[in-house]
């Protein structure tokens, strides 16, 4: 392409042309006209004359600022035009840079490095805080370490504008190439005492930032930092200086007890609310144990809440929550605002104070606090009631439950919750429905009682949100039906017309139900008539025992209610058997036809199981024949065994129960299942969702010490002879005891919890207890019942080691930064041009140096630095050699050694030992 | 400190912000950080801090901000930042660097202002006069 004429030239769009044009454009057409106007600068910027060049850089940097534009291909140009001799051009070009250049990907950068260079050590003050900010905006590391030596420079210049902007921008340096520490560290704690308020401030400015990510190292500096405190009087440096002790005082408590009362002080006389508010941050997050100034601050703290400004009520609701962690005192003295604070019109405020109550939540007030906040929930616009129903679920499930002792009165307050009209929770409604039904034995009788007003209201049903809690009660009326009072109108419930509404799914969850229901009702009456005649001697025998079971937990658990068992009974009249059949038949028949599977298979299980019981009740009503018996008799054993099969109780089961298995002789796991591993190796194991369908009966294994844990009702001598019973048929499945269990050639069946030995049954025994000890509360009557968990432990522990990791990650590159760690520097100095590498490792042979002198004279984390202080000796005597071998060629380099080596020497005295 | 966001439309923010009522609180959570927001007029100023950083300052640093542009543009409207959109950067350049406060006296940002317009003008007359522009054209 040409370049441009002189016509171009002459009569080129201002900017301000530009964007007139681009105002008036037609909506809709935007994007065009953009597209012209790049293509116009294109062929302007190419000019050799630098006012149009500028008035091109110019306009693409709007277009890049205002509309996204990508201008990544200009980049070069941008270089080129800050080489200009004119501040303007300058200026625009170093914007364009700063606004649009990415340190991390923008190759020409380097070209750049020139051109500050010669900027930052020009006569003019501008050009210079144009490079700096420039510097400031675009720094990486190769920038960062090529003009550490002029930096160092402006950080004494004469000029207060420039050095200070000098020092703002060293942090930048800093963060990129941890190794200008040491040389410019020392000029950055000199300017401390400048009596001039702009370079104070971006001092602090500066340690501000800096000790955010390792405080310890700035320790040495707190009686600088403590001067500024008491002399300054600007709030904004104060604010600073406030940060920095935050970051400080919890590392040495000689400080603290120093710091308090300037804080206070400050706290008292100053009107200005930021500074206040900083004085309060402080004091909750690092002097905390300073009673007298906690108090104080959360009496400020009750001055914002009482504010009518939003932006004081919102930082003090914050504050509280800081004091929460340490103090939970003055949440509660503050309940009466927070709560107020629960209906203000901002939807922040809201939040901050839901986040607060949550936090004061314990076994004594988890149902005063529910109370009010689903009363706030039920006024509240629907985004935030269901902002408030997940914290309260969240809040009460948290550790297994820990603050619930009321079960009975928690589960139908889930209930409650379900059908708060705005209420989008359904699913984790459903899961806790589930969850309590299988860890909490003690709340399943109410827990039916809940689930069967769930069911049997047909006006939930249509809608789609409430599907989820449905499907969780309709499971628990089915799972749970022999503590129900009437399982006929359970089973009404469940067949209703209007499940036609429900989803395939939850509708499946529902005929199932209806199948466990109908069992449990046949296997009831067969029972009661089987008595007098029709059950064969032989099958009782031998189920005797746990029929005798099943119905003391039937007698216990429904002793409250006389009515029960003897209602159960009166529906067992064989009229009532024969409608319920005849409810089922009617209302599935329909449904063998279904279009989805999990109906259609469900619901011809049901029917198909009436086809079998049907003749039976018939005959039985008919006064049966002799040649029918044989039947009735086939058909009530089947009952036998479909019913046993539902009845085993659900458990929840850790889920490291399959670590424990065994793994039989001969058996490969690992074969073509550990591409498997990659894939599923990041997949989070579901931590309470894992449940088995066999019968958690594991406690028996090892007597009497687990029925505690579980089955305390049971008296002791029916416990062992289950026991032997048991270990008659299923010795099988165990593993020898006390012996090592290689012996075992058979097979654990998959998820069979009978094989979790001992310790399983240890671990579980342990956590009762602790549950137990944890809920205990002197003002509760009644004993927390029993949930039952499991030691979870190894999982969450993989998860933490994650973070942990991370997070030494993150200290490692914090300790690159400030101690310039030596275990970085080779594969930083490997990246480096050589003649640069000499910088390297002069400054590197500085830090071993320095971590000498600190640690011989070290009084504060002495016994810290030990193991590192030798292995840095060691290293540096390494490094002395490898200095002495590139002496040859060092000639050049002598001023910026003799440099550092004299702000090593100053530095030491520089650092006094204000603490001891 | 963060980034200052120079009523560049970042729409996910403003998307946020502004659906926000007048009379609320300043404050929005984004994304792990806090955003501090004022209106003046029809123009909204946010500023993306960290968790712990102190907002009631960043309203105030906003506010020091504004009052210096109103001086500069003589009571600032929007068109004057959209037309002058480098200038409103190059006053944010004295007032922070590196996201942090640099300038508290708002005189002396008005004298540094002046002081680099002074340089620009100066240039400018000298590029716009017709015969340098005829030397470049004919070179």
């Amino acid at each position: 392409m040409k370049g441009p004429s002189l016509m171009d030239s002459l009569f080129q769009r201002s900017i301000d042309d530009l964007i007139k044009s681009l105002r008036l454009t037609p909506p809709g057409t935007e994007p065009a006209f953009i597209a012209k106007a790049i293509e116009e600068v294109r062929r302007e910027i190419k000019s050799s004359d630098p006012h149009t060049k500028s008035s091109a850089l110019q306009k693409l940097t709007y277009l890049h600022s205002l509309h996204g534009i990508d201008i990544s291909w200009a980049a070069f140009h941008f270089v080129e035009l800050s080489s200009s001799a004119a501040h303007s051009h300058k200026r625009t070009a170093y914007l364009s840079a700063a606004l649009s250049f990415n340190p991390a990907t923008t190759d020409v950068i380097l070209l750049l490095t020139h051109q500050l260079r010669k900027d930052l050590s020009s006569p003019n003050a501008h050009d210079v805080s144009l490079a700096l900010s420039t510097l400031s905006s675009i720094c990486n590391p190769d920038l960062a370490r090529d003009l550490t030596p002029d930096l160092f420079t402006l950080l004494s210049s004469s000029k207060v504008t420039v050095r200070r902007k000098a020092i703002a921008t060293v942090l930048r340096v800093f963060e990129q190439y941890p190794d200008a520490v040491r040389v410019c560290f020392k000029r950055v704690v000199e300017n401390l005492e400048n009596s001039d308020l702009g370079i104070l401030s971006a001092v602090v400015g500066l340690f501000c930032e800096l000790t955010e990510n390792e405080p310890r190292s700035y320790l040495p500096l707190a009686p600088e930092f403590y001067k500024v405190l008491l002399d300054c009087k600007n709030n904004w440096v104060l604010i600073k200086v406030l940060k920095i002790f935050a970051k400080l005082a919890p590392l040495e408590p000689r400080l603290g007890k120093r710091m308090v009362e300037p804080i206070c002080e400050i706290m008292r006389t100053m009107g200005a609310k930021s500074l206040v508010f900083e004085c309060v941050r402080t004091i909750l997050t690092s002097l905390s144990e300073h009673d007298s100034a906690v108090k104080l601050a959360v009496g400020k703290v009750r001055e914002f809440l009482l504010e009518d400004d939003p932006n004081l009520k919102y930082l003090g609701l914050q504050a509280l929550a800081i004091a929460a962690q340490k103090n939970i005192l003055a949440v509660v003295e503050n309940k009466d605002l927070v709560v107020k604070a629960l209906s203000d019109s901002d939807v922040n405020i809201r939040l901050e104070a839901l986040r607060l109550v949550m936090c004061i939540v314990s076994e004594d007030n988890v149902m005063e606090i529910c109370r009010i906040l689903i009363s706030h929930a039920l006024k509240s616009d629907p985004e935030f009631c269901n902002e408030i129903l997940g914290f309260i679920l969240l809040t009460c499930g948290r550790n297994y439950y820990q603050v619930i002792f009321d079960f009975d009165w928690y589960v139908l307050f889930l209930g409650e919750m379900a059908r708060v009209p705005h209420c989008q929770k359904g699913d984790e409604i459903a899961t806790q429905l589930i969850d309590i039904s299988m860890r909490v034995k003690d709340a399943r009788s109410q827990l039916v009682h809940v689930t069967r007003e769930l069911v049997i209201d047909p006006a939930l049903l249509g809608n789609p949100f409430m599907h989820a809690v449905l499907a969780a009660a309709a499971w628990v009326s089915g799972e749970y039906i022999k503590l129900s009072r009437n399982p006929f109108e359970i089973m009404e419930a469940l067949l209703q017309p209007r499940t036609s509404l429900l989803s395939p799914s939850v509708r499946a969850v529902y005929i199932h139900s209806a199948f466990k229901v109908l069992m449990f009702c046949m296997h009831s009456y067969l029972r009661l008539n089987g008595d007098n005649s029709s059950f064969p001697s032989a099958l009782i025998d031998s189920e005797l025992v746990s029929d005798v079971e099943v119905d003391d937990q039937n007698m216990i658990v429904t002793n409250g209610r006389p009515l029960s068992a003897s209602s159960v009974t009166d529906h067992l009249a064989q009229e009532s058997i024969l409608a319920l059949v005849n409810l089922a038949e009617i209302n599935l028949g329909p449904l063998a036809g279904s279009n989805e599977v999990e109906v259609l298979e469900r619901s011809t299980n049901v029917l198909g199981l009436i086809k079998l019981i049907k003749p039976m009740l018939l005959g039985s009503l008919d006064n049966g024949e002799g040649d029918q018996t044989k039947g009735e008799l086939k058909a009530s054993e089947t009952v036998k065994l479909i019913f046993d099969s539902c009845s085993e109780d659900l458990g929840p089961i850790s889920v490291n129960a399959q670590e424990r298995v065994l793994i039989p002789n001969g058996l490969v796991l690992k074969e073509n299942l550990d591409d498997l591993e990659e894939i599923c190796g990041d997949v989070k194991l579901p931590l309470l969702t894992s449940f088995s369908l066999v019968r958690p009966q594991f406690p028996e294994a090892s007597s009497n010490v687990d029925c505690q844990g579980k089955e305390e009702s049971e008296p002791a001598s029916e416990s062992t002879s289950l026991l032997a019973e048991h270990w008659k048929r299923h010795s099988l499945y165990y593993l020898a005891p006390g012996n090592t269990m290689a012996t075992s050639n058979d097979y654990p069946p998959a998820h069979d919890p009978k094989d979790k030995v001992t310790d399983e049954a240890e671990d579980l025994v342990k956590l009762t207890e602790k549950s137990i000890i944890t809920g205990k509360t002197p003002s509760q009557t009644k004993p927390r019942p029993v949930v039952v968990k499991f030691d979870d432990g190894e999982v969450t522990n993989v998860a933490t080691n994650r973070t942990e990791t991370k997070a030494v990650l993150i200290s490692g590159a914090v300790n690159k930064v400030i101690l310039g760690d030596e275990a970085t520097a080779p594969s930083s100095s490997r990246r480096k041009p050589p003649k640069s590498r000499r910088v390297t490792d002069e400054s590197s042979f500085g830090i071993a140096k320095i971590d000498q002198s600190e640690h011989s004279k070290a009084g504060l984390g002495g016994s810290k630095h030990h193991g590192h202080g030798k292995e840095r000796r060691r290293r540096s005597s390494a490094k002395d050699k490898e200095h002495d071998r590139k002496d040859k060629q060092k000639s050049d380099k002598h001023r910026s050694r003799h440099r550092a080596d004299k702000a090593l020497e100053a530095q030491a005295p520089v650092i006094p030992d204000f603490l001891l | 400190m963060g980034r200052f966001f120079l009523v560049k439309v970042i729409r996910e923010l403003s998307g946020m912000i502004l659906t926000r009522a007048p009379k609320l609180c300043n404050f929005v959570e984004w994304r792990g950080y806090k955003v501090v927001y004022k209106r003046y007029a029809s123009l909204y100023f946010c500023m993306c801090i960290d968790q712990d950083d102190n907002e009631l300052e960043v309203l105030e640093i906003i506010h020091h901000y504004v009052e210096i542009l109103d001086r500069y543009f003589g009571s600032v409207c929007e068109l004057d930042l959209i037309f002058n959109f480098h200038k409103a950067y190059y006053i944010l350049d004295e007032i922070l660097i590196a996201g942090e406060l640099q300038e508290s006296s708002k005189k002396t940002v008005a004298r540094l202002i002046a002081a680099q317009d002074s340089l620009v003008e100066a240039a400018k007359e000298q590029a716009s006069s017709i015969s340098n522009m005829i030397a470049q054209a004919t070179k």
